[in-house]
């Protein structure tokens, strides 16, 4: 079984806080991450290939550095990764991003599995993942949390949606998109990092992908944003004070008069 | 691709370098350097007072002859046997948009034993025709046929707008509609209007609500939207008119290569956070699991769910499903109470929308304070059982 996993290099927010006046992000010094939800999407695969045996491919677009994300999905244990960097990738939406990601996984050939994260933290859009599949004209399953790879030819996916549990058959080759609860990433092993190390990574350019140019990139992206502003400040803020029977009754009443449900 | 500096007109303020949400922008040698981390965003070209920055010739697509594509849709989701609130609250903004374009507005229901009654319904809160495909193999939603069922539809009606909801369905598998239209998507929108040329202008937050972004798709139609539940109202009119269109499908759009083999209804009924319009979560501050009892009485008594930080999850306090923030749900009910959360921004991203936010902490300093609409520096395990008792003496009264 040949899996590829799609991952995205993303800004770490762990140390940012939002700045009170200004509410924008605080960003000293901010370093790059892999995305959360991808972090699971590698683990998931790992995991199966720790039981089934699986070849485990790690792909992204980004700028060159994004080879680091890259090079520690190996440490944790894949086997392959490949890097779309080109200038003309830049600026893409999500159809563009899509479309790029989908040329790699047609050009690799024998795709059983495609899996991505959820979303990506900073566009939160949770698009990528089901376009690729439209564009690869195969079967999908968002929000998994489990899978289960038992027979052969097909899969059988837990997926949480807004109102429980739903279990899922699906044929393969697939893609599915993950969350939080398919398993915590492995920490990296010493003997997976010796080998991250020195392994080299495929970098592919549109001339590798043969994409029209007119389809990658900012050319390709169909959606344009045509403004960009801070959003309405709330109300300025009440710090409530005195005694707790003091706050209580404060609150309640600022509640009340705020006609808030449940009270 | 990145974002360009005109020297001519930079005086090398270096606001644009604390505005970048990407950190792609700085000052080196007494010039503004914009590294490849741009991502075009346009936040520097907003914030520089002197006009000296720019984004390059922004991209259109393969564009596509617009004529010919007339009205606004709306995805009318159905789960057994009911239609989800925020098709209704869709179909009053898209009534709106509707006018404006002085076009037809529809409603599209796909499910398996609809009656005339739900389609009524939608038309009461504005659609002035339903298209309703009526069929066994659509009782269970698959994106794959519920997308081939639009996608059909939409080829042949060739509306000019889509609207979904933003909802765990909506966001599956509009995205494949979207991809097989050829067509722009916008996620997750906040607010939706018209421009002139008729464009629909889609605004969205980004980089975790912290901006705004107003998105169009200017060369393909149908523009397509998902939106988030509980921002738009929804009106219901009376003696509204409609037609109510059954469609006759071509059995390829029943195909799919997934089945659905179980259905299991959430049982914790504290965890349907997302359509809770309170929520009261709990943090580290709890300081143990039966604790939480505290937080569970609250949300009982004003009817709402239980939210929790990754803090109290990682404990082992509370379920995954109940956190809130970047790897949990992002919610945005009419209040939500953090109580005993510190407030970091992968908590604050997931729950910034809410319309009234209480913190209840001890640490006055605490981040979620920024967020605050009311803050309460206080004991929680003083604070919340006084608060609960305020509460139930009013009932009392
Ligand atoms: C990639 C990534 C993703 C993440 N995703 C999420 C996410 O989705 N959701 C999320 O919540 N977090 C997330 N986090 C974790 C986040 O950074 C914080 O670690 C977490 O939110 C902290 O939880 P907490 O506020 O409960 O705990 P703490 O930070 O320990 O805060 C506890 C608070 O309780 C207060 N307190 C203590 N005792 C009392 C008392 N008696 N009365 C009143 N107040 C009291 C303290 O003053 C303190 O402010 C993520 C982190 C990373 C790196
Ligand atoms: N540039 C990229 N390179 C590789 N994978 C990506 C990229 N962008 C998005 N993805 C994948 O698509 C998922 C959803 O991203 P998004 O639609 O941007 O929220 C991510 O979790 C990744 O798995």
């Amino acid at each position: 079984m040949h899996i590829v996993v799609c991952i995205k290099q993303v800004p770490d927010t762990k140390n940012v806080r939002i700045d009170p006046d200004t509410h924008t992000l605080v960003r000293q010094g901010v370093e790059s991450i892999i995305n959360p939800f991808d972090m699971f999407a590698v683990e998931g695969a790992l995991k199966i290939k720790d039981e089934n045996g699986a070849r485990v491919t790690v792909l992204t677009m980004g700028p060159p550095q994004a080879a680091e994300a890259l090079r520690d999905t190996l440490g944790l244990g894949a086997d392959d990764a490949v890097l779309l960097s080109d200038r003309a990738f830049a600026g893409s939406d999500t159809w563009a991003t899509s479309t790029t990601l989908a040329a790699a996984v047609r050009k690799m050939g024998d795709v059983d599995l495609v899996i991505c994260g959820k979303q990506a933290v900073d566009g939160d859009t949770a698009q990528v993942g089901p376009e690729m599949a439209a564009l690869l004209d195969v079967p999908f399953a968002t929000f998994v949390k489990k899978i289960d790879v038992a027979r052969s030819g097909s899969i059988t996916v837990h997926r949480q949606t807004d109102e429980g549990t739903e279990v899922w058959k699906v044929q393969l080759p697939a893609l599915v998109t993950v969350i939080k609860e398919l398993g915590e990433p492995r920490v990296p092993s010493l003997r997976h990092k010796m080998r991250a190390k020195k392994a080299e990574i495929a970098v592919w350019g549109n001339s590798e992908l043969g994409l029209d140019p007119n389809s990658t990139g900012l050319c390709g992206s169909f959606t344009q944003v045509v403004r960009v502003f801070s959003p309405q400040r709330r109300g300025s803020r009440v710090q409530l004070e005195g005694s707790i029977e003091n706050q209580v009754e404060q609150l309640f009443q600022y509640l009340k008069k705020a006609r808030v449900p449940g009270l | 691709m990145k974002a360009t500096v005109d020297r001519q007109k930079c005086t090398v303020c270096g606001v644009c370098t604390d505005a970048c949400p990407m950190d792609a922008i700085s000052l080196r040698e007494n010039r503004i350097e914009v590294s490849d981390d741009c991502s075009l965003c346009g936040i520097c070209v907003d914030t520089c007072e002197f006009g000296a920055l720019a984004l390059p010739d922004v991209g259109t697509g393969p564009s596509q002859d617009l004529a010919g594509f007339s009205g606004v849709w709306v995805f009318a989701e159905w789960r057994e046997g009911k239609v989800h609130r925020v098709s209704h609250e869709l179909l009053s903004a898209g009534r709106i948009l509707a006018d404006k374009r002085g076009v037809e507005l529809g409603a599209v229901l796909l499910g398996a034993g609809l009656d005339d009654e739900m389609a009524k319904e939608l038309i009461a809160f504005g659609a002035e025709v339903v298209y309703v495909v009526d069929r066994p193999e659509l009782a269970h939603f698959t994106d794959e046929r519920y997308s081939k069922c639009i996608v059909e539809l939409a080829r042949v009606k060739r509306p000019e707008i889509i609207l979904a909801g933003a909802t765990s369905m909506g966001r599956s598998f509009i995205p494949r509609v979207a991809a097989c239209l050829q067509t722009g998507l916008t996620a997750d929108c906040t607010e939706l209007d018209i421009a002139d040329e008729g464009h629909l202008l889609q605004t969205r937050p980004a980089f975790g609500g912290n901006v705004m972004a107003t998105i169009i798709c200017p060369n393909r139609r149908p523009q397509m939207a998902t939106v988030r539940p509980k921002v738009m109202k929804p009106v219901r009119g009376e003696g509204r008119q409609g037609r109510i269109e059954r469609v006759e499908l071509p059995d390829a759009c029943f195909e799919a290569r997934v089945e659905v083999l179980e259905v299991i209804a959430e049982q914790d009924q504290t965890a349907k956070l997302t359509e809770a319009d309170v929520i009261v979560s709990g943090g580290r501050g709890l300081r143990s699991g039966d604790n939480f009892h505290l937080i569970e009485g609250l949300a009982e008594l004003m009817d709402g769910a239980v939210g929790a930080s990754r803090g109290a999850v990682e404990e082992g306090w509370m379920a995954p499903s109940h956190q809130v923030g970047q790897t949990g749900r992002t919610v945005a009910p009419a209040l939500y109470m953090a109580v005993g959360i510190s407030g970091a921004v992968q908590h604050l991203v997931g729950m910034q929308g809410s319309q009234v936010i209480v913190a209840v902490n001890k640490d006055p300093d605490a981040p979620i304070f920024d967020v605050a609409t009311y803050g309460v520096v206080a004991d929680l395990f003083e604070f919340v059982p006084e608060f609960i008792k305020r509460i139930k003496r009013e009932r009392d009264e």
